[in-house]
């Protein structure tokens, strides 16, 4: 699986996504590879990260990785487990949370994102599972991360639906519509990381993980990609950061193939 | 007080074609037991409320029970897309299914009004998504202290909610803990309600302020052991991933679908029979 690096792109998302989480953050954290990136992230450099799931549980320290957002060993690890009333209003619209943590399947320039139809609505070519919390964490949390696979089907010039709103029409634009949270501060894909250009908020390619051209992002992105002047390359895997991660994903396998 | 009835009495008395129906739990303590019991009495036209519709909606709905869908996130956690209400979407198979889209946090408020008898929720929500461009049931409220625009959405008032819990006693108290999602305002809200318990118990020695739902509150109670098999119930037995991810090519072909629903469902005459066959085409394999 890894390649001539000793470790998969998908191993130096997660990791890079990880680094994002600063050690004490209230991060509210969606299913999937923010999942993943977010407990990795507790197991390395932010123990006192507060994690955050949807379905009412704080603090919790999962030993596996949940296959859905409301697993036991959620509950069983949690500092507090609420009601679902009570997570989105008190804790996440009260505007308790410091960072939302987000996947998506397909995302524009300014960081909206789309998790609901592919096509028309109404006769959607694929229909998506939809928002669940994420509008709600988009708008509410200070700011917000994503991070999803790069490539033109996801990286799109026009959205078909904008499920959770990003940077809008960019500039003030979400300001202007009162969107509590300052928006998406990082896009972390297995290519490289996109930040928002302070004025317009059009993402901006900032780093490049070891070994990418920009050339392969620009490719594999469906509008025309703004690229910084000096583009970062982004620090190798750690070798502890990656035998946490491996040893992270070896645990959930093995505890997601059994009856458990 | 609740009526401690059977399954099959509860669901007969409930519900009826035609309801507004919440099954409800939120990964935890999924009334799967009361969803296939549903199925077997062939019950239509219902409009099924849920937050995540889960396995238990895409049965219902590639069972022809439903003609509406109200909900806010429709995957199999983790494992991909809920085939049944994907073909009922898209190709409308095996009878359309009509759309009502929300957000958790619009579904939250909307149950927790209806748990309050109030005609609507608020939140400070819909900002800067589409969603309200599909969803008339989405509108938005000046805040007449503060100026500030928030969304609103009318209350869920279910004609039925079925969850299902850890413990009741032998008045109808019912005892839950764990991940409890919207199941008490569900219950609130709905007209009439069963609650599906692991066991019926003497006394329920709940701890203080634990989640209790008094008896006069809840309309029916039936035990039903492991009845939110394949989803769990905190303290009895863990969720069962493998059968979450094994739903994925058992409902991804209509046919592989009827085969397993006949099979295992309708062919069975409750939910200890549903059990017994799923166990012998385990071993058989």
């Amino acid at each position: 699986m890894s390649d001539k690096n000793g470790y998969t792109a998908d191993e130096m998302m997660t990791v890079a996504a990880a680094r994002m989480i600063r050690n004490g953050a209230t991060c509210f954290v969606g299913i999937g590879l923010p999942s993943a990136a977010a407990n990795l992230a507790r197991l390395t450099h932010a123990p006192d990260t507060v994690l955050i799931y949807e379905s009412g549980t704080i603090g919790t320290k999962p030993p596996v990785l949940p296959l859905s957002i409301g697993d036991g060993e959620l509950f069983e690890t949690a500092e507090a487990t609420v009601s679902i009333p009570e997570i989105f209003s008190y804790w996440l619209q009260g505007g308790r949370i410091d960072l939302g943590f987000l996947g998506a399947a397909q995302i524009d320039r300014f960081a909206n994102i789309n998790t609901t139809v592919i096509g028309d609505y109404h006769k959607p070519s694929t229909r998506l599972p939809g928002a669940g919390g994420a509008p709600e964490i988009a708008a509410s949390s200070k700011e917000v991360l994503i991070t999803l696979r790069h490539n033109k089907r996801a990286f799109v010039d026009k959205l078909d639906f904008v499920t959770s709103g990003g940077h809008m029409e960019g500039g003030d634009s979400r300001e202007k519509m009162r969107l509590p949270g300052k928006g998406p501060t990082a896009v972390i894909t297995d290519l490289g990381i996109l930040t928002p250009d302070p004025k317009t908020k059009e993402l901006t390619l900032t780093s490049l993980h070891p070994g990418v051209a920009v050339e392969k992002a620009v490719e594999a992105t469906g509008w025309e990609l703004k690229v910084a002047p000096q583009v970062a390359t982004t620090q190798p895997p750690t070798e502890t950061e990656l035998a946490v991660l491996r040893d992270l994903h070896a645990r959930t396998a093995r505890a997601h193939a059994g009856n458990g | 007080m609740a009526h401690i009835l059977n399954l099959k009495e509860a669901i007969q008395e409930a519900v009826r074609d035609g309801d507004s129906i919440a099954l409800e739990g939120f990964t935890h303590l999924i009334p799967f037991a009361a969803g296939h019991e549903i199925m077997r009495q062939g019950r239509r036209d219902l409009t099924l409320i849920r937050m995540t519709p889960d396995l238990i909606y895409d049965q219902l709905i590639g069972a022809g029970c439903a003609s509406k869908l109200v909900f806010s996130w429709g995957g199999n956690p983790g494992v991909g897309s809920l085939h049944r209400l994907r073909d009922a979407v898209e190709q409308g198979w095996p009878t359309p299914l009509a759309v009502e889209e929300h957000a958790h946090a619009g579904m939250a408020a909307a149950y927790a009004a209806g748990a309050a008898h109030l005609p609507f929720g608020i939140l400070r929500g819909y900002l800067g998504t589409d969603l309200p461009k599909y969803n008339q049931n989405i509108k938005f409220i000046e805040c007449p202290f503060t100026g500030e625009r928030l969304a609103a959405v009318p209350a869920h008032r279910p004609d039925v909610t079925v969850i299902h819990a850890q413990k009741a006693d032998r008045q109808g108290n019912v005892l839950l803990w764990g991940v409890v999602g919207v199941q008490k305002e569900a219950v609130m809200a709905a007209k009439r309600s069963i609650v599906t318990v692991e066991e019926i118990v003497d006394r329920l020695d709940a701890p203080p302020n634990a989640m209790v739902l008094p008896s006069w509150i809840v309309g029916a109670v039936a035990e039903v052991k492991g009845g939110a098999f394949p989803s769990y119930a905190q303290g009895y037995y863990p969720r069962n991933n493998a059968f979450y991810k094994q739903w994925d090519p058992i409902s991804r072909e209509r046919t592989s679908f009827q085969a397993w629903i006949e099979q295992h469902v309708l062919g069975t005459k409750d939910f200890a029979g549903f059990k017994q066959s799923l166990e012998e085409a385990t071993t058989r394999v």
